[in-house]
């Protein structure tokens, strides 16, 4: 005999932490934003953050409506500058959780001189990037992440250009936490947000989602499942591997926590200094 | 608070970029990310020391986009914000100004502004922004822009720009020039219980019942900030008083579009400030602003010397233009003189508004700004 599944209030118990009004989302089937933003919010839960103090910001892109979807501090940027803002959100108010959502393009190409600087000094804002390959809102352009010879509407004839490693773009530009993941890992995933949330200084989790819609039916993956499987196929977990050495091809995608180091945070030395500073001043006036 | 003891007060000596420093510290900002360039860097090294001993903060951004996306993110965070820049930096922030002004978030943009386009002429002066301040980030909107005509006035109009942008929720702008930015001269700060401080307006509902794009009667909606409780999304999007986006629909399009519009618009009246001088019988009026302005009162005092009725309408408040007091003056005077540092920006919107009398445009570009004779030449041409 089966037994009924009691639900407090016929709700899903995650619908407190995302904005009922907002729905429905406006991904495609198939893609990889929903587990993504599933695997934070389940982090969000396990953890118990406060969601008064956190903040979630995006930019523009598929994933760029997830900051709306979730129920909290949330803002929606211009294409490129979520980093820039949050920066600005983080310093004026250190006790809030900054977290970006933001996919690859927004990030690495338009945003990518916020994204170098930004771990450079060490603040304390994670990042959370959803890399599908291409550009999707805007039906499947080529990228700073899209692979060599991939097609897309504007590499009709295979791409020229070397995608980014985004893993070690983020350990050498100076981030404490690096993991890269794929939306098949979603356990792995979700424990990596939480020690991403948990961690100070800068973050960063690339999480491979699927385009199917757009990237797929354009490079023989049309659906959701067959990216999935080459998801499945291709991943091999190498936690602590050189990030360098962290390739994404056809045949093997690296994936696991490459960097997890200590350092002070950008924001700690800031306002150490501020405090240590404005009491002299004090001092001196009086 | 031991904290107001570190705020200068007093006769000083000092140059406009550091008088625009104080006035922000003064106006109660404590937020400031920048990144340097002529002839505005003074301002960032100037709070860069300053910021930290009255406990706010300064930030040096990767560029001028991040200084200004940096600027609205500290100011949805609570703090009063600022950056300064000159053209071409000016140029990059347009595109978060757009969002600013979307947003509504009170925030202060200081351009010194100097010789252009493109690099231009760096340590020389111009008045070449102008228009960019009015209309350089795409789409239509309303901001605030003030010009300061000396350093007294680069302090005091900076606390004037935070409290309208607190007040209307606008990005406002500075729109300073090299010369003013550079000049040392006397500056008397009041103590800080004699400044009138403007402050955002706070919710006055519960957070459930929050919705951060309603505006009041006077169109601003009162703005809860990050951290305090209320649960609330922004975005660049069209949206609706929720916050929430609305990208197919035209109602929501009209309404949003036409308040952020109309609460500058609407309260014209009372954000526009000028200085009249003489213009009781004047029939040649110099329409002049920033420090160009210095030069067209000197003028226009030896043409009164010489017998001709002339006055000065100096322009403080720039955007939104004083339309009415053009209007005004073009009733009584004969021909209206408009020097600018520029090739004919500004007078574009006095002819306008001066419908049916003359307007005779003096242009100057490069080194020096229009000398008392030049636009006293330009008077008596126009006397006869």
């Amino acid at each position: 005999m089966i037994e009924e599944t009691v639900v407090e209030g016929m709700a899903h118990p995650f619908s407190k932490y995302l904005r009922e009004a907002m729905m429905p989302h406006i991904w495609c089937a198939g893609c990889g934003n929903g587990i993504i933003l599933n695997c934070f919010v389940q982090a969000v839960d396990e953890l118990q953050v406060d969601l008064n103090k956190l903040v979630v910001v995006s930019g523009i892109g598929c994933i760029g409506r997830a900051a709306g979807y979730t129920n909290t501090n949330s803002f929606h940027t211009t294409h490129g500058r979520p980093i820039a803002f949050a920066t600005g959100v983080k310093l004026a108010n250190p006790d809030l959780d900054v977290v970006i959502i933001s996919g690859d393009g927004d990030l690495f190409a338009i945003g990518g001189n916020h994204f170098i600087h930004a771990a450079r000094r060490n603040l304390g804002i994670k990042v959370i990037c959803a890399n599908n390959f291409n550009y999707g809102m805007t039906g499947g352009q080529q990228g700073p992440t899209t692979p060599f010879e991939a097609l897309t509407t504007t590499s009709p004839y295979g791409n020229i250009e070397r995608p980014f490693n985004l893993v070690h773009l983020a350990a050498a530009s100076g981030a404490t936490f690096v993991a890269r993941w794929t939306t098949l890992h979603v356990r792995r995933l979700t424990q990596s947000i939480k020690k991403l949330l948990k961690k100070e200084g800068f973050c960063f989790i690339e999480v491979i989602s699927p385009c199917p819609e757009i990237f797929g039916r354009q490079n023989k993956m049309r659906t959701g499942l067959e990216m999935m499987e080459w998801f499945k196929k291709a991943s091999v977990v190498e936690n602590f591997s050189d990030p360098a050495k962290a390739e994404i091809t056809p045949e093997k995608i690296v994936v696991g926590e490459f960097v997890d180091i200590e350092k002070l945070s950008y924001e700690k030395l800031l306002h150490e200094k501020i405090a240590l500073i404005n009491e002299k001043a004090l001092n001196k006036v009086s | 608070m031991a904290k107001k003891e570190l705020m200068l007060t007093g006769a000083h000596f000092m140059n406009g970029d550091i008088a625009c420093a104080e006035g922000a510290i003064a106006a109660g900002c404590r937020f400031f990310a920048g990144y340097p360039i002529t002839p505005a860097t003074e301002i960032a090294e100037h709070l860069s020391q300053r910021m930290p001993e009255i406990g706010g903060i300064y930030i040096q951004m990767e560029d001028e986009i991040a200084s200004m996306a940096a600027v609205i993110g500290a100011s949805y965070a609570g703090l009063k914000a600022m950056t300064a820049t000159s053209g071409p930096g000016f140029s990059l922030m347009q595109e978060n100004i757009g969002l600013a002004v979307m947003t509504e978030a009170p925030c202060v943009i200081v351009d010194v502004m100097r010789g252009g386009p493109s690099t231009g002429q760096p340590t020389l002066p111009g008045q070449q922004d102008v228009m960019q301040a009015k209309w350089g980030s795409h789409g239509d909107y309303e901001i605030i822009a003030l010009s300061p005509s000396s350093v007294q006035e680069m302090f005091d109009l900076t606390i004037e720009a935070f409290n309208l942008s607190e007040m209307y929720r606008v990005p406002t702008i500075l729109l300073a020039d090299e010369v003013v930015g550079h000049m040392w001269e006397k500056v008397v700060i009041p103590s800080a219980e004699k400044i009138r401080i403007v402050n955002r307006k706070r919710p006055n509902v519960p957070p459930e019942k929050y919705m951060p794009f309603m505006p009041d009667d006077d169109l601003v909606p009162p703005m809860a900030c990050f951290g305090e409780g209320y649960s609330f999304h922004a975005t660049g999007l069209t949206h609706n008083e929720h916050g929430y986006p609305q990208t197919q629909s035209s109602e929501v399009q009209q309404r949003l579009v036409k308040r952020l519009c109309d609460k500058i618009r609407k309260n014209a009246d009372r954000i526009i400030k000028v200085e009249e001088v003489l213009l009781e019988d004047a029939d040649i009026i110099v329409v002049a602003y920033g420090i160009v302005a210095r030069a067209a009162l000197s003028a226009v005092r030896k043409a009164r010397e010489e017998g001709i009725k002339a006055g000065l309408l100096r322009l403080i408040t720039l955007w939104p233009f004083p339309e009415r007091h053009i209007t005004e003056i073009a009733k009584q005077a004969r021909t209206i003189v408009v020097p600018e540092m520029n090739c004919g920006q500004l007078v574009r919107e006095v002819e306008r508004s001066a419908k049916e009398t003359a307007v005779a445009f003096l242009s100057k570009l490069g080194e020096d700004p229009h000398t008392p004779a030049e636009i006293l030449k330009a008077i008596r041409g126009n006397s006869r």
